[in-house]
């Protein structure tokens, strides 16, 4: 019998277990019960997540190209649209349609088309406010003149055309809003109006504010976790402790610190007046600029810098730099060549974490930042909660992600994302 | 102050880390050139403390050391010469073993043809010269030990230190490169000082031992002395198995003297380390230089004494037997029908020659 199992085993190619089952089917059944704890135990976060930040992220980032709401609003109107040969003005047939579009339609989502049309072409919020309060007292065709007389935008081509831009369901319009571009009325992109130009510049500061924040931390930080990877641990966690006030401490709170340290009026100016290092009409603006986001935002983000350089470099054996001594090298050299490159994944998991805070910052540029020292964060909210265009918003925040993705993928290229080590 | 005896000197050293104890005390040592000495003694005896001194990582407190008849305490770590291998091994874990043993040459600034040769000659010396190229947590411990032993030694320092170098190892693997260090050491006739709480290793290994205990030399001399000739109770106790028993010195008769146990009975031993009648000591004897039941009557030392335990350990018994007063007493028996023959609670009859026995401090 137990011949006959073994040329069962090497002619079926699969081993069974004393009881005849075959091996991966009883190991299968003996590690379900494990699974399946393992996924109740996720299970609750897994749900939240899923429900507070998955899904609704996903529906923000589809707001970036979405364009259907205004085709549930014209949906006769944009058909008839398309048979428009963009030459002449549009006939009777495409203005009645328009017409009894607007008329019937409710208050509220001629409104929100409104704002959107808008932005393919500004005037046309007010025409179809004035348009929906007049139409009421036509009640018979031809259209085209009673609507050109209650205003004449309706006999302005440029309006008609702009309708181009918004007849398919989707759009890259935001996006092109979020670097300056934007579609004519003919749908070619062209560059937005020098006065209305502001993302591109938003954004090479809020790169150049993210880098410089992330190389100040660095600097500063290093030496410190350096100092506390080294320390006994008494000393250690006392300085530890120090490091993570700001943690324990509110955010907005050591913002408005900072604001009355460095105003022109304020702690940093008036000790160098009294010490007569500066004259009084000399001040120092620290605040209400970028120099004031870049201050402010180090001291903020450094314990994000300290906390994973620590980690890695209390790893670091005390012996490879006494080794590196020994076999003769200069105290900068052993550091330079054997202790820096052993605290790369440090550098690179506080530095990653740093720039990631500091390109998405918003509250502490809008107190301290002044004009000059605003980043793209603040006109993601200021869209968000001023002018409620939610596509424009969206779509800044998918740059911003796919940026941060990008970045990452070099990161990840260049130094290997397994050497990234948070503790 | 440089002799040709004197490659390293110790000059009444002194060290202390708070002010106010002393984890090394008023150390003289004169080193060889081309010595194996190793520094052995329990944790916290200032063993270490005085090897990071000589590499350069801690300052003497006090006195002076010197090497070559250079005085080096001022002179930092890098610019000592001094070869060294750590505890762990300490090898840089992002160097592969190639970059490990040119780092000392190109700190050095020799060119590239020459520090190639000097690694490859090097690496082949520990037999790992296939291994060039792997990283060092790719290698087993006692690879990772021999390329840490292969990088004390590529820039020809003028002498390499060892701290408890073949600690992680398992025993069998420790042995055998016990031997492997030994042979390279006679070798390259290159100055080892060497530092390890194990006393085997120690005896296997060096020219001399020094055996420190609380910060001080206890007693500095070849393995056979040591074992032989402990010259106090901890050397005694620390070196090798050692039965000791307790009494006062009865009399003293030139080279012998005698000390009464607190049973009564005269033990006759060398006197090394009492001075006067009426001095407490503790006699010390190797329990394999005592014989049970021996015919011969040549012996100084005779006692009745009874079989407590036997332990049977393949080529000898072990025997445990109550004599003068001292129911720890040990006696090697060699497993020959004399072993065979005994049996827990027997009465026999033990004696030892005065030369074997050997009276010490109190310890």
């Amino acid at each position: 019998m137990f011949r006959d199992k073994i040329m069962n085993e090497t002619t079926a190619g699969s081993i069974l277990t004393t009881e005849g089952i075959p091996l991966k089917v009883s190991l299968q059944k003996a590690e379900r019960r494990n699974k399946i704890r393992a996924v109740l135990l996720v299970a609750p976060l897994l749900l939240f997540i899923l429900f507070t930040f998955l899904i609704p992220i996903g529906d923000m980032l589809l707001r970036s190209v979405d364009d259907s709401h205004i085709n549930t609003v014209f949906p006769k109107t944009f058909k008839e649209y398309k048979k428009w040969d963009r030459q002449d003005l549009p006939s009777e047939e495409l203005y009645k349609t328009m017409f009894f579009e607007v008329k019937e339609s409710e208050g509220y989502a001629i409104g929100k088309a409104s704002t959107r049309m808008n932005y393919a072409k500004s005037g046309w919020k007010s025409l179809l406010k004035k348009s929906k309060r007049k139409f009421k007292k036509i009640e018979e065709g031809p259209y085209k003149e009673q609507m050109i007389a209650i205003d004449k935008k309706w006999a302005n081509m440029e309006y008609w055309k702009a309708i181009g831009v918004m007849v398919d369901a989707t759009t890259a319009g935001y996006y092109l809003n979020a670097v300056d571009l934007k579609y004519n009325v003919d749908k070619e992109v062209v560059r937005q109006k020098e006065n209305r130009r502001i993302y591109n510049h938003t954004w090479f500061k809020t790169f150049k504010v993210s880098v410089l924040v992330m190389v100040f931390c660095l600097m500063l930080g290093y030496p410190i976790a350096y100092l506390l990877s080294t320390l006994p641990l008494k000393y250690s966690n006392l300085l530890m402790i120090c490091v993570l006030l700001p943690f324990w401490t509110s955010l907005l709170v050591r913002t408005v610190a900072w604001m009355v340290m460095l105003q022109q009026k304020g702690v940093f100016n008036n000790l160098l007046v009294m010490s007569n290092i500066i004259a009084d009409e000399n001040r120092f603006k620290l605040m209400y600029n970028e120099t004031a986001t870049i201050i402010v935002m180090t001291q903020i983000l450094l314990p994000f810098m300290v906390l994973p350089l620590y980690s890695v470099m209390r790893t670091i054996s005390p012996n490879y730099m006494r080794a590196a001594l020994n076999l003769g090298a200069s105290p900068l050299h052993a550091f330079w060549k054997i202790y820096m490159p052993n605290s790369v994944p440090g550098i690179s998991a506080g530095c990653m974490l740093v720039f990631i805070l500091a390109i998405g910052y918003y509250i502490t540029p809008e107190l301290v930042g002044g004009k000059d020292g605003q980043m793209i964060g603040n006109w993601i909210a200021y869209h968000l909660k001023t002018t409620l265009n939610w596509g424009l918003c969206a779509a800044l925040g998918a740059i911003l992600l796919g940026v941060m993705t990008v970045l990452y993928w070099v990161y990840n290229k260049l130094v290997g994302i397994e050497n990234i080590k948070l503790g | 102050m440089g002799t040709s005896d004197s490659f390293v000197k110790f000059d009444k050293v002194d060290k202390s880390y708070d002010g106010e104890t002393l984890v090394v005390k008023d150390l003289n040592v004169d080193i060889p050139q081309g010595e194996f000495l190793t520094m052995l003694g329990p944790s916290g005896s200032g063993k270490t403390t005085t090897l990071m001194m000589l590499a350069g990582f801690e300052t003497p407190t006090g006195g002076e050391i010197y090497l070559e008849g250079e005085a080096i305490n001022k002179i930092p770590p890098n610019k000592r010469g001094i070869g060294m291998v750590f505890q762990n091994y300490a090898l840089f874990p992002h160097l592969t073993v190639n970059e490990n043993l040119a780092f000392p040459l190109e700190v050095r600034k020799l060119n590239k043809s020459e520090i190639e040769e000097k690694v490859k000659k090097t690496l082949d010396m520990v037999e790992l010269g296939e291994f060039g190229n792997r990283m060092p947590l790719q290698l087993s411990g006692g690879q990772q030990q021999r390329v840490a032993l292969a990088r004390s030694l590529v820039f020809e320092p003028r002498l390499v230190l060892m701290d408890e170098p073949l600690g992680a190892l398992d025993k069998k693997l420790r042995e055998q490169m016990q031997y492997e260090i030994k042979h390279i050491h006679e070798r390259i006739g290159i100055t080892v000082v060497y530092v390890t709480h194990d006393q085997s290793e120690a005896l296997t290994m060096s020219n001399r031992i020094a055996v420190f205990n609380d910060g001080k030399i206890q007693q500095i001399s070849s393995p056979d002395v040591l074992y032989e000739k402990p010259e106090n109770a901890f050397v005694a106790n620390f070196i090798g198995e050692n039965n000791q028993i307790r009494g006062k010195v009865k009399s003293i008769n030139g080279k012998n003297c005698v000390v009464t146990t607190e049973k009564g009975d005269d033990i006759t031993s060398l006197k090394i380390n009492v001075n006067a009648v009426g001095d407490a000591s503790t006699v010390s004897l190797r329990p394999e230089r005592v014989e049970i039941n021996s015919p011969d009557s040549n012996f100084e030392n005779s006692f009745n004494a009874k079989v407590k335990e036997l332990i049977y350990l393949g080529d000898h018994i072990r025997t445990r037997v109550e004599v003068c007063g001292n129911d720890q007493f040990i006696v090697k028996v060699p497993n020959s029908y004399k072993g065979a023959n005994l049996k827990e609670g027997a009465s026999v009859k033990l004696s030892w020659k005065a030369s074997d026995s050997r009276a010490l401090d109190l310890g």
